[in-house]
């Protein structure tokens, strides 16, 4: 039923197809990149050059293909997107049900805590909450140093399991005074059994909708933090989707187009097909939505 | 509904206090006051460094120090930043100036169009328009305001004066360099390109949220109701569709100012732009802890208190919303 009503959704169909090309572009990197990631694509002068034959997408300031570059750094941003969405989901809905189910002072401060934080101006959050994180000594032996790649991770899932929260909490609110709830209630299920056996697998819909957003959520939330200079440094020469469009900024004012242009547009590729596959998961998910309405 | 609003605002200041404080450890602990003030003023004899740290309460442990900070702050003993020991309230009031500038201009223009796109989506649902304005909305959310900004930095800064030859919207700055005093026409051409960045993202949202909220209020009963005493399909959208689905609307508009301020600071830092966003992460870059708190405190502030209009605007405006 819900497969159907997403296989109507044509938009979310192309995205997901477009999304499925690109997630196999970037597994398979060994194959369908060019040059390696640090690799010039000839002897100088190599650098800022057009695109060609020789590099579709143009040269970067040394020489290397673009193309490539973008494949390898796609890579990177996605291997951020899904582990902190996937952390922020977990935690989110840990949180989320117990608050939801709990109710009491434990939901008030979670949920006062989750709006004052979704109401911050979300840089300067990450930026202060960041090198916090990154001065205590102790945590930096499990989260890693703050340019390590886990370190984003660990940050971007600490912001996201706010929104996620709020989701699952408003759904168990709905859930929770239902007769099969009560049904388990009353046959001496535990809280813990009764949040894990019936009431996540019924907020499914809402979770996968959230996870989506999530994903979108972290991949732009690492590309702003190395647009300013504050995001992982993957070393020797790698790359991530954000750090290519922190180098667009600098090319712009030069006219190399091709620099600005591509990593720039594969972003906002990426992020309207999961948020067009998120609207429509929401649609089929939702028996209340109505096509027509 | 007097009293509901005195409770609410009552709960304000100690959760100031206690955001504030958290913000004060977050910035002691990551941005190491002491260190980036030896770092701008390698040459500070012992008692300069003494004062610096009595003043922004940096000498002792977190409690002790927050409430010197605090006393200083509050009876308007501000210190001086630490690179180039600059006044703060000056230059903070002309960055907020210059920001709220830029953001009342793009969510009022956003806004506007925004909620009229946002009406015509609902009217016909799954129709052409409603379609179209889908598709604009998505476009719009997608797009990072970085990404947006860098795009027309490239269109206008560089492929415009080649084509032309003329420059119609500069990238940089709100007046070109060696400009005295005020233009309003220069000002514009300014504003003209990070205005339509933040407005982007504005427009994108509140035309979903304003079609979603419409398209609950136009199947419900009253609606039908409206239409049974003949009134003229205009005067019911407005007077009973469009009135009722802004309730939702504003409640949310409220909420959403960290997101607005957020697209602000990162437009501000393409287009070099003068406001709290350049402020900020030029601060946040030096470590310099005086320009740093105050900022911190109006953005908490801020944040609090536009949370306590959206609940009391609530309160009033959807009068079966019981206060208790």
């Amino acid at each position: 039923m819900a497969w159907k009503r997403f296989a109507g959704h044509k938009a979310a169909l192309v995205c997901s197809g477009v999304l499925f090309l690109l997630v196999l572009a970037v597994v398979l990197s060994p194959f369908t990149s060019r040059y390696g990631v640090n690799e010039a694509v000839k002897a100088p002068p190599n650098s800022y050059l057009a695109p060609s034959k020789l590099a579709w997408l143009g040269t970067d300031d040394i020489g290397r293909d673009l193309y490539s570059r973008l494949i390898y750094g796609t890579r990177v941003s996605l291997l951020i997107g899904l582990f902190s969405a996937f952390i922020s989901v977990f935690v989110g809905c840990v949180v989320g049900a117990v608050a939801g189910f709990r109710g009491g002072r434990f939901d008030d401060v979670i949920m006062r805590v989750t709006d004052l934080f979704l109401a911050f101006p979300f840089l300067v959050a990450l930026l202060v909450v960041r090198n916090m994180f990154g001065s205590i000594k102790w945590l930096t032996y499990i989260i890693g140093d703050v340019s390590s790649l886990r370190f984003i991770i660990f940050l971007l899932s600490f912001f996201g399991w706010m929104g996620v929260a709020r989701i699952v909490r408003g759904q168990v609110l709905a859930l929770k005074e239902r007769e099969f709830i009560e049904a388990a209630r009353a046959s001496g299920a535990s809280r813990n059994y009764i949040i894990k056996h019936h009431l996540l697998p019924n907020s499914i819909g809402p979770i996968m909708v959230a996870l989506t957003f999530s994903v979108v959520g972290a991949i732009s939330g690492e590309a702003t933090l190395s647009f300013f200079g504050y995001g992982p440094q993957p070393g020797a020469g790698a790359t991530s989707l954000g750090l290519l469009v922190g180098q667009a900024k600098g090319a712009v004012q030069t006219g190399f187009w091709w620099i600005a242009l591509f990593p720039c547009l594969v972003l906002v590729i990426i992020s309207l097909c999961i948020n067009f596959i998120g609207d429509a998961l929401r649609d089929a998910t939702d028996p209340r939505m109505d096509a027509s309405k | 509904m007097f009293r509901f609003a005195l409770r609410r605002s009552a709960w304000a200041i100690p959760t100031l206090l206690l955001v504030t404080f958290l913000v004060y450890i977050a910035l002691r602990m990551g941005t190491d006051p002491l260190a980036s003030y030896m770092r701008s003023n390698p040459r500070a004899t012992r008692s300069k460094i003494a004062q610096y740290k009595s003043v922004n309460g940096l000498g002792s442990n977190f409690v002790v120090g927050y409430f010197s900070w605090l006393k200083n702050f509050v009876t308007f003993h501000w210190p001086r930043s630490i690179k180039g020991s600059r006044e703060v309230w000056p230059e903070l009031k002309d960055a907020m100036a210059n920001s709220a500038r830029l953001g009342i201009a793009a969510t009022t223009v956003g806004v506007a169009i925004g909620l009229t796109i946002g009406i015509f989506a609902a009217l016909r649902p799954g129709g052409k328009r409603d379609v179209a304005v889908n598709t604009v909305a998505f476009v719009g959310i997608s797009i990072p305001p970085y990404i947006s900004s860098i795009l027309l930095q490239l269109v206008f800064a560089v492929y415009w004066s080649k084509w032309f030859g003329n420059t119609l919207f500069p990238t940089s700055g709100v007046y070109p360099p060696g400009q005295e005093g005020f233009d309003l026409l220069l000002m514009i051409k300014h504003m003209a390109l990070p205005t339509v960045v933040v407005a982007i993202q504005v427009i994108a949202v509140y035309s979903r949220y304003m079609r979603s909220s419409l398209l609950d209020v136009l199947n419900s009963d009253y609606m039908r109701t409206a239409r049974s005493k003949g009134l003229s399909e205009f005067r019911i959208l407005m007077r009973h569709g469009v009135r009722n689905a802004l309730i939702p609307v504003i409640t949310i508009a409220a909420l959403d100012i960290g997101a607005i301020v957020g697209g602000l600071i990162i437009t501000e830092n393409i287009f070099d732009y003068p406001g709290t966003g350049k402020y900020f992460l030029s601060a946040f870059g030096n470590g310099d802890f005086p320009l740093l708190m105050p900022l911190m405190v109006i953005i908490v502030a801020s944040v609090l208190l536009f949370n306590l209009i959206a609940d009391i605007s609530y309160a009033i405006l959807d009068p079966r919303i019981r206060l208790d």
